[in-house]
């Protein structure tokens, strides 16, 4: 009946701790330096000079809209994870850290009922940062960069609305990679009650699985690695859809989620809290 | 019913370690109950697995009739507790520290939330401190703030780990009342303690832990019983005496000559276990024999005694 409660207690728990809130500010910041940086940097429109080689950049000084693909890209690589292992590395270990699992437990709390409630909370939290990194990057390439129909990757030209629609799901896309890794998280959180441990530990196994994803000879456990479909979002910029690639990352996304979230509830239901 | 019961429940750690060793809880429902022993004799690992915390190795238990850990999520909310010291979010502040505790409880009523808090804080004498952030108060008021998240609901039973450890003496009577009062409410209240004094005022019953068993459990009466009671006579002629004891059949007859103890006189003497003999008849023999009797007296053993012969030398009797 009171799930709801529980869940939005949690929830204002980890949105109004300082630090949760330092980060989402710093994931809002990044969009606005990153636009500023490259309205300063970017080629005149007529100059022409697409020197840099990826492609959002070059569509960038065409359109501001843009600047979110840039920003949600380049913060995939370490901050957006960096937001994410924070809360859920977090998540059990820092209660069983407090010492106040015990006692959720002992209310009771129900152990899957408070893992579950954990997760939504992690997801949530995901949420917000990946939507305010979009947010805050249109609101800056709209102020910085012209601003109108989407020229796609693909060449073919859409309306500005489609192009905001598009935006929408690859936000969502980025949503579903971080719960994805919210989950891993979650699962580490409930072997130790060292929260730093615990996040340390992911933030270790982003890192590695980007630098294996980047080793050509080892090319071929790629697909299998869990950062290797984060940038996959880029599908949805093409006409058609790239929906294979599309579909291949949600079901990684999908597989990591269900692996470490049955273990991560394996783990807590059957063992003893001693902190 | 019994408000705790547990059968044969036995905790061995996974590096072998037998920290509960098939222990027979009967706790009365209505009884002030102290679970007595040293520090490390099981007694939290035992509160632990009555709560769900940890797993069985063998045994059952079951709170209130409800058999745990399975029945955690039916019969916990009837049961408030204090596990090995408050624990809350330090950048909290009181009052919602005890928010955060009822919102995670499915059965408790958010419409009468902020009443329960209110109540529960005054019960415990925080209701000033309720916007104090929990980093800020003092280990005195941490533990009453944990006494009173046990308090947000009516309880049936009340489990109370070591709730005066840290304490000072004006504390720690604070406390002893608080669990006065509760029990006063007719609620079952289960507290454990490394100290006998601080049982010894406020429980009905008691059961004592050694090394993971439990070697006493009774009421304080039927604990005072276990002791036996010594004559003891004082003479200038204790090993005469002690062999008067012996020849009646008295049991470990001891004589203690006057250098024994503080160079004083007047302390000789000669003790037995009296058992089944009238005293009369002891002080009546002693005088035919021919023993200048200075004194005599049937001395029964505190309960400090008898709990430290209960649970050994390392019983921490003082504090």
């Amino acid at each position: 009946m009171s799930a709801g409660r529980f869940y939005a207690s949690e929830l204002r728990l980890v949105l109004l701790r300082r630090r949760n809130l330092l980060l989402l500010a710093v994931t809002a910041v990044f969009p606005l330096i990153i636009g500023i940086a490259l309205r300063l940097a970017a080629p005149r429109p007529e100059g022409g000079d697409g020197g840099t080689g990826l492609a959002f950049f070059n569509q960038l000084a065409g359109n501001g809209v843009f600047l979110t693909f840039i920003a949600l890209s380049t913060l995939l690589v370490l901050v957006l994870p960096v937001v994410v292992a924070v809360v859920a590395g977090d998540s059990v270990a820092g209660e069983a850290g407090y010492g106040t699992l015990r006692y959720l437990l002992a209310v009771p709390a129900g152990r899957t009922r408070l893992l579950a409630v954990k997760y939504g909370v992690i997801v949530t939290f995901a949420l917000c940062a990946t939507f305010i990194v979009s947010a805050v990057a249109l609101a800056a390439g709209a102020a910085l960069f012209p601003v109108g129909p989407v020229t796609l990757l693909s060449g073919t030209t859409v309306s500005l609305a489609a192009g905001l629609l598009r935006l929408l799901f690859v936000t969502l896309y980025v949503t579903a990679a971080m719960a994805a890794l919210g989950a891993i998280g979650l699962a580490i959180s409930t072997l130790t009650e060292h929260a730093i441990g615990a996040i340390a530990t992911l933030m270790i196994l982003v890192v590695t699985s980007e630098v294996i994803d980047n080793v050509p000879q080892l090319h071929a456990a790629g697909p299998y690695l869990p950062t290797h479909w984060w940038l996959s979002f880029d599908s949805l910029l093409r006409v058609p859809v790239d929906t294979s690639t599309l579909l291949r990352g949600l079901l990684s996304f999908a597989v990591y989620a269900v692996l470490f979230g049955s273990f991560a509830w394996a783990r807590f239901t059957s063992a003893d809290v001693t902190s | 019913m019994t408000a705790i019961s547990t059968s044969g429940l036995t905790k061995r750690f996974r590096g072998g370690q037998l920290a509960v060793d098939h222990i027979d809880l009967a706790v009365p429902l209505g009884s002030v109950y102290g679970f007595l022993g040293p520090n490390g004799s099981g007694k939290t690992t035992t509160i632990r697995m009555l709560l769900g915390l940890a797993y069985p190795t063998s045994g059952t238990a079951s709170l209130l009739g409800v058999p745990m850990p399975d029945g955690a999520t039916t019969v916990l909310h009837r049961v408030g507790s204090l596990v090995e010291g408050p624990a809350f979010y330090p950048f909290l502040a009181g009052a919602d520290n005890l928010a955060r505790y009822d919102a995670a409880d499915r059965t408790a009523d958010p419409a009468t939330a902020r009443a329960r808090i209110t109540e529960a804080l005054d019960r415990v004498g925080l209701l000033a401190a309720a916007k104090k952030r929990y980093r800020h108060y003092s280990l005195g008021m941490k533990q009453r703030l944990a006494i009173a998240a046990g308090l947000l609901r009516p309880r049936e039973l009340i489990i109370l780990d070591e709730p005066t450890n840290g304490l000072d003496p004006q504390g720690t009577r604070e406390v002893r009342a608080l669990i006065r009062q509760i029990a006063a409410d007719g609620t079952t209240v289960f507290v454990s303690s490394h100290l006998l004094a601080e049982v010894e005022q406020i429980c009905t019953h008691v059961g004592v832990m050694r090394t993971g068993k439990l070697v006493f459990q009774g009421s304080l009466p039927e604990l005072r019983r276990t002791g036996a009671s010594r004559v003891s006579v004082q003479t200038a002629d204790p090993e005469a005496a002690a062999k008067v004891l012996t020849g009646l059949g008295l049991a470990d007859a001891q004589a203690t000559e006057a250098s024994d103890v503080q160079a004083d006189d007047a302390q000789a003497g000669a003790s037995a276990i009296l058992g089944d003999a009238s005293p009369e008849q002891v002080c009546a023999e002693l005088v035919q024999a021919g023993i200048g009797v200075r004194g005599f007296a049937v001395v029964s053993p505190s309960l400090e005694d008898l709990f430290v012969g209960l649970t050994g030398e390392g019983f921490d009797v003082s504090g």
